[in-house]
């Protein structure tokens, strides 16, 4: 059973998550999505995390993508005059530059951002914290769901399993902020102490010790000049969280007829039901393509009994993928309400326009409100 | 070369790194290096940084490792006489934060550990299946970059020892893993000489997973369009931009490459591992 509810996806969706390993074909399904959107006469944002930088060369970017999202010049008729005109748009999250822009936006004072954007401990966390990209990615997604020139906004996560960490409340930023050890460390600024009396405290006296001293003063004078914004931040993730609960947001898993491609698809779908949250629709990429049932006597003559071998091996290979892959997502597939599909592998690489309107031709294939038409 | 020959420069270095972006099958690549470790009568140690459990099942007889980098760096600072304060580290999460405070220290830690298993002279060959979401460089590159941040004390020795072993081709080496499509290979050539520039590690083969390498099929002799003769395009078509990436892979890095072929279906266990073994076929660029 394959077919995809394309109406369902994506009718009135305002936002689309899609999840699934590296490798799998999560970026270029999502800007096939936007397409799609497009030529629904939707106005849609694709943000990738790819760092690859292959969105950009399938897009035709010359430039490549940045943190501003940018109109693709896209015909989003491709001959189809039933087609509407919508506008597919497309960026690329740069995590530490996004994480700038939130200190600024949430800081009380021009010197406050500054003092912050300027602390050593900070480019750290901003570039290298684990959860920080995924916490980006919502922050962004948050941002362009609020912005007037697009009305839906399609997400390709990270490409890790923290992937939906921003899930969790609270986030990892503010659970940071909770703990003993930094309200220790914000002390000074309520108090009016110095940062060396602080230092001395023996609990940090020892992560001194291992991380060295003038890392310690560093996140300390971090947590000292971040004193008033937690609560901005606060409200951020949950803001970011109602939009995530919001029915028109869709989750869409993605993966590949791989047992770990699945695997990690199947926790992803645990991660989403943990939070009571819907998959809307499993795509299972890059299938071998099915080209009908081979004879049922092979050939006598070497040529054609080797182009009957070959049909033989790619049927059974497909309906083995097939098979395998709706069995391991049986349990999630029965509550994805837009449905399953197998997307064929196609003859060459996602290089070009081209190549993704062949990809989004494949996602409409199974589409029954695409073949009712 | 006979085929299972091909796999030989697993005995070369004590470690093998294996590396390479999401999804170009690098668990896969571990498991048969293993298997092949264990076939030339060595005693092998996997080492698995993912928490999954895909390589016990892979290879039964052959001890896997779970290391865990949080778990890691606290079995580092508990060692440092810090254990009372790890604990509560860990439960917050605020961990992170130590690992954060100084980039790459928990990597740091992981490699510290393999180089503890390298040196306990308990195993001939361990093999790790490097970190996923692809930062091998970043996980490579930690020592060097701890090492220039920290003046003295146990970072900069532990960092010391590390490049040590990275340093050494008899102690380490790192394999390469990609698919033999373009942005997997585009990818593993920026990886390779990112590797060589800042890191100095040895570089082992580049594997080239999963490859349909079989020969071209007269697609004219079935009528057009027939499923014999569109299948037969389908299999050509991926044949020949198979070749075409191994080819342009050879051009652009001057290292030996080993093909594991194309297992068709999903489910990979022990038997499937030591087929790839048996399999594997060397190509000199």
């Amino acid at each position: 059973m394959s077919a995809l509810s394309l109406d369902a996806l994506l009718g009135d969706a305002r936002v689309v998550v899609c999840c699934g390993s590296g490798g799998v074909g999560k970026t270029t399904t999502a800007a096939a999505l936007g397409l799609e959107a497009a030529r629904r006469g939707r106005r849609a944002v694709v943000i990738t995390i790819d760092p690859a930088k292959r969105l950009a060369d399938a897009l035709g970017v010359p430039g490549g993508l940045g943190n501003e999202p940018i109109r693709l010049t896209v015909d989003t008729h491709a001959g189809d005059t039933d087609a509407a005109s919508g506008e597919l748009w497309a960026m690329m999250l740069d995590t530490a530059s996004t994480f700038d822009g939130l200190v600024r936006g949430q800081a009380a004072s021009p010197d406050q951002a500054e003092r912050i954007l300027a602390n050593g401990f900070y480019r750290n966390i901003a570039s290298s914290l684990s959860g920080t990209q995924e916490y980006m990615a919502a922050e962004r997604l948050h941002a362009l769901h609020h912005d007037d020139r697009f009305d839906m906004v399609i997400v390709d996560t990270p490409p890790s399993r923290n992937a939906l960490d921003f899930l969790d409340a609270p986030s990892t930023l503010s659970r940071f902020l909770e703990h003993p050890v930094f309200k220790l460390m914000m002390l000074p600024a309520r108090r009016g102490l110095k940062v060396l009396n602080i230092a001395s405290q023996p609990l940090l006296r020892s992560i001194g010790k291992v991380v060295g001293g003038d890392v310690l003063a560093d996140a300390i004078a971090f947590f000292q000049a971040f004193a008033g914004m937690e609560t901005g931040f606060r409200q951020r993730a949950d803001d970011v969280q109602a939009l995530l609960r919001s029915p028109s947001t869709r989750f869409v898993l993605i993966a590949s007829p791989r047992d770990d491609t699945i695997d990690e698809a199947r926790y992803f779908a645990a991660r989403l039901s943990a939070s009571a949250l819907p998959v809307t629709a499993v795509i299972v990429n890059r299938c071998t393509p099915l080209f009908g049932a081979p004879f049922t006597e092979r050939p006598a003559d070497s040529l054609t009994g080797a182009l009957h071998d070959n049909l033989a091996e790619l049927h059974g290979t497909a309906r083995r993928e097939r098979e395998q892959a709706a069995e391991l997502l049986a349990d999630v597939a029965t509550h994805a309400t837009a449905g399953t599909v197998f997307v064929p592998t196609l003859p060459g690489d996602v290089h070009d326009l081209g190549g993704l309107e062949a990809v989004r031709l494949a996602l409409c294939a199974d589409s029954p409100d695409r073949s009712a038409q | 070369m006979p085929p299972g020959d091909s796999l030989n420069f697993v005995t070369a270095a004590r470690v093998t790194i294996v590396a390479g972006k999401g999804g170009v099958g690098k668990t896969t690549v571990t498991a048969v290096l293993a298997r092949a470790a264990a076939d030339r009568g060595l005693r092998v140690a996997v080492v698995e940084l993912d928490g999954k459990p895909t390589l016990d099942r892979l290879l039964p007889g052959i001890e896997v490792l779970h290391l865990d980098a949080a778990q890691a760096l606290a079995d580092y600072l508990d060692e440092r006489g810090l254990a009372p304060i790890t604990r509560r580290l860990r439960s917050s999460g605020v961990i992170d934060v130590v690992a954060s405070a100084s980039p790459g220290i928990d990597d740091l830690v992981v490699l510290g550990k393999v180089k503890q298993l390298e040196r306990s002279g308990r195993y001939d060959a361990i093999v790790v299946d490097g970190p996923a979401a692809g930062h091998a460089i970043t996980f490579l590159t930690s020592p060097a970059g701890l090492r220039a941040a920290a003046r003295g004390g146990p970072i900069a020795s532990q960092a010391d020892d590390v490049m040590a072993m990275l340093a050494d081709p008899a102690r380490s080496q790192v394999v390469l893993v990609t698919l033999p499509e373009a942005t997997p290979v585009n990818e593993v050539i920026e990886t390779a000489y990112a590797l060589e520039d800042r890191v100095g590690v040895n570089l082992g083969p580049v594997v080239v997973n999963a490859i349909d390498d079989g020969p071209l099929l007269d697609a004219t002799a079935a009528a057009e369009g027939s499923a014999l003769r569109a299948a037969a395009e389908f299999r050509n078509s991926r044949r020949q931009l198979h070749a075409a990436e191994c080819e342009r892979l050879a051009d652009a890095l001057a290292l030996p490459q080993v093909h594991l072929p194309l297992v068709p279906g999903a489910h990979l266990d022990d038997e499937a591992v030591r087929h790839l073994v048996a399999t594997a076929l060397a190509a000199r660029p």
